[in-house]
């Protein structure tokens, strides 16, 4: 699927472009609602992605960070009264600095055992955020208040499917950013091959935790928007299977790829909704969906639509 | 009517026994990662699916065989099912991936995973099942005034005899030593003759049927079965793998034994809501002290 041609690349762009914002127009509550998450998606895959995807470490714990961020804007709106503009900074901060706590003394262990410390934290949060008061404990924090944006009371869905459009547009020009930048070259080196990257001078576990770092904002951020578009948020939005989902989103479009991890998202949120009215077949969707991971690891290890390997 | 000594001496043997669930389930996760570094997601419902087939077991036979003698029964079906699963699972998911990077070969685990509880949650109709054995629980050994049922100890001694098996076998067996050679080196094992395929094969059996018999008793224990129970377990047994030191048998069961034991002591002074975040704070802390668990051999890593 290569684009040879940058001209053809940049004319299926721009009528991508187009086509997603002209759909509004066209479609129904439910539908713009279900592309919503699709793009919700999209950005916790493209957060994932710097750390999965770009420098090959595996997070099961990607929920908390989003966890983090919405909890961040919910408590300053609700508790404190801030706008929700000023909580963004405050939720990207928070966010790398928990990705500091965890990250730092964590990144120079070995690959599994990263897994599973992202996990037990991801849990660790899940469950802090069940029990304390500030969170709002089990029934999470409700009515938070949807913001202005030059004005306009972002109250509709559409309002949601454009924020979150122009989210993933900045997303994906901040992962094309660091992709090809020096530090993104030395998370390819790092994946590639850690030892070497260390040989030649890279200072592994500082970038990893840049990466993590990188990643958790991203996340972050994203958990903001997410918390003032859904105007409550509860533990149980981000508990394991949320990050699993995730995960699977990046690993199943293609680790690093940016259109595969866009299509593995949109993928990840559309293809249970395609099941989820059909009769007796509802109750199975993740039991094919589980099937079908199986298939297409099997036959597409790397993903549907992978990154070019480096070649030897 | 208790002083606090005889409240955490109860939460010991309660401890005691949710460790050895843990042990039990830890040691098929360790095996299975020291012979081919995976880390099987799905092992904590293949626990489940012991569960499961011990109780619809049970319900069938219960009529004939009522008491210990059905149970066993259910066990060992439950541990055929199970064996059977955890081998079809590493046969037609897991080989064909043995080669690809680590982290397809974690994906496909989670695939499993989500087959399995899907599969089972289809099946029930994601109610929980309810188990009745017909065992009397008030009978059992009094010390002071806390009281070791005789269903606790006949399940500690079942893990005490799997483990101690299990320990002989590995050390004292060609079975054994196959597997240990394959943890440390795959392709000299084809090279010399050992049938590295079938030695797999054969740890996925072992480590699910001994996740099976914790799954069964777990079931006769707690009396109640629910599709999504393996996630958390699975997670514990994990931890528990990683404390004692991942790849390592005795590991395994120490990390198992000492995670049960600590977690209720955690119930204990930090209220059962905090126990989890006890757990894992426990696994971060250890892994940041000591990276490679308690009894783990330090090791190189190789990409």
């Amino acid at each position: 699927m290569g684009f040879e041609n940058k001209r053809t690349k940049f004319a299926v762009l721009a009528a991508l472009f187009v086509l997603a914002a002209v759909l509004p127009l066209f479609l129904d509550n439910y539908t713009l609602n279900v592309l919503w998450n699709a793009m919700f998606y999209m950005l916790l895959a493209l957060g994932l992605n710097i750390i999965v995807g770009y420098t090959g470490l595996c997070d099961l714990g990607y929920a908390a960070k989003f966890a983090i961020g919405a909890y961040t804007t919910g408590i300053l709106i609700k508790t404190f009264g801030w706008n929700f503009w000023l909580t963004l900074p405050v939720s990207a901060l928070v966010s790398a600095l928990a990705a500091c706590v965890i990250g730092a003394p964590t990144l120079k262990l070995r690959s599994d055992y990263l897994a599973i410390v992202t996990l037990g934290f991801a849990e660790i949060v899940r469950i802090s955020a069940r029990n304390l008061d500030i969170t709002g404990s089990a029934s999470g924090i409700n009515a938070i208040e949807r913001p202005y944006f030059f004005g306009i009371h972002l109250t509709k869905i559409s309002h949601w499917y454009y924020v979150f459009f122009a989210l993933v547009i900045v997303f994906i020009i901040i992962s094309k950013r660091i992709r090809y930048s020096r530090f993104g070259r030395a998370l390819a080196f790092i994946r590639e091959d850690e030892d070497a990257a260390q040989a030649m001078g890279v200072n592994t576990t500082l970038f990893k935790l840049y990466a993590y770092i990188a990643g958790a904002v991203l996340g972050g951020i994203t958990g903001s928007f997410y918390a003032v578009k859904m105007t409550s948020i509860s533990p149980g939005s981000f508990d394991f299977t949320q990050s699993a989902n995730i995960l699977l989103a990046v690993i199943l479009g293609g680790m690093g790829k940016i259109p595969g991890v866009i299509v593995g998202a949109a993928f990840f949120a559309i293809f249970p909704e395609l099941f989820r009215d059909v009769p007796f077949v509802g109750n199975m969707r993740m039991l094919f969906f589980g099937l079908l991971l199986i298939v297409v690891m099997i036959n597409r290890p790397q993903g549907l639509w992978p990154e070019k390997p480096v070649k030897r | 009517m208790f002083s606090a000594w005889e409240l955490i001496l109860q939460q010991l043997v309660n401890g005691l026994i949710l460790g050895s669930f843990y042990a039990l389930v830890a040691l098929g996760y360790s095996m299975v990662y020291g012979i081919i570094k995976l880390l099987n997601f799905a092992h904590g419902d293949i626990y489940m699916t012991g569960a499961f087939i011990c109780l619809s077991v049970y319900g069938a036979v219960s009529g004939v065989l009522p008491g210990w003698t059905g149970i066993a029964v259910s066990v060992l079906a439950a541990m055929a099912v199970s064996g059977l699963l955890g081998f079809l699972a590493q046969k037609f998911a897991y080989r064909p991936l043995l080669s690809a990077p680590r982290l397809s070969l974690l994906i496909t685990a989670i695939g499993v995973s989500l087959v399995i509880s899907n599969t089972v949650m289809v099946i029930t109709k994601s109610q929980p099942l309810f188990f009745t054995s017909g065992l009397d629980n008030s009978l059992g050994i009094k010390f002071g005034s806390i009281t070791v049922t005789y269903i606790q100890i006949i399940m500690l001694a079942v893990s005490a005899i799997l483990m101690i098996s299990l320990t002989l076998f590995i050390n004292r067996t060609m079975m054994g030593k196959a597997m240990r050679a394959i943890a440390l080196d795959q392709d000299t094992c084809a090279l010399v003759g050992i049938n590295v395929n079938k030695i797999i094969g054969l740890t996925f059996v072992l480590g699910s049927a001994l996740a099976a018999i914790a799954g069964g008793m777990a079931c006769v224990y707690y009396g109640n079965v629910q599709y999504n129970m393996g996630y958390m377990i699975g997670i514990k047994a994990f931890t528990a793998a990683v404390i004692g030191g991942i790849g390592s048998v005795p590991g395994a069961m120490l990390g198992g034994i000492l995670l049960g034991l600590l977690e209720a002591l955690g119930t204990q002074f930090l209220g059962s809501s905090w126990k989890d975040v006890f757990a894992f704070g426990l696994l971060i802390l250890i892994l940041i002290l000591r990276p490679n668990g308690l009894l783990g051999r330090s090791e190189i890593e190789r990409m």
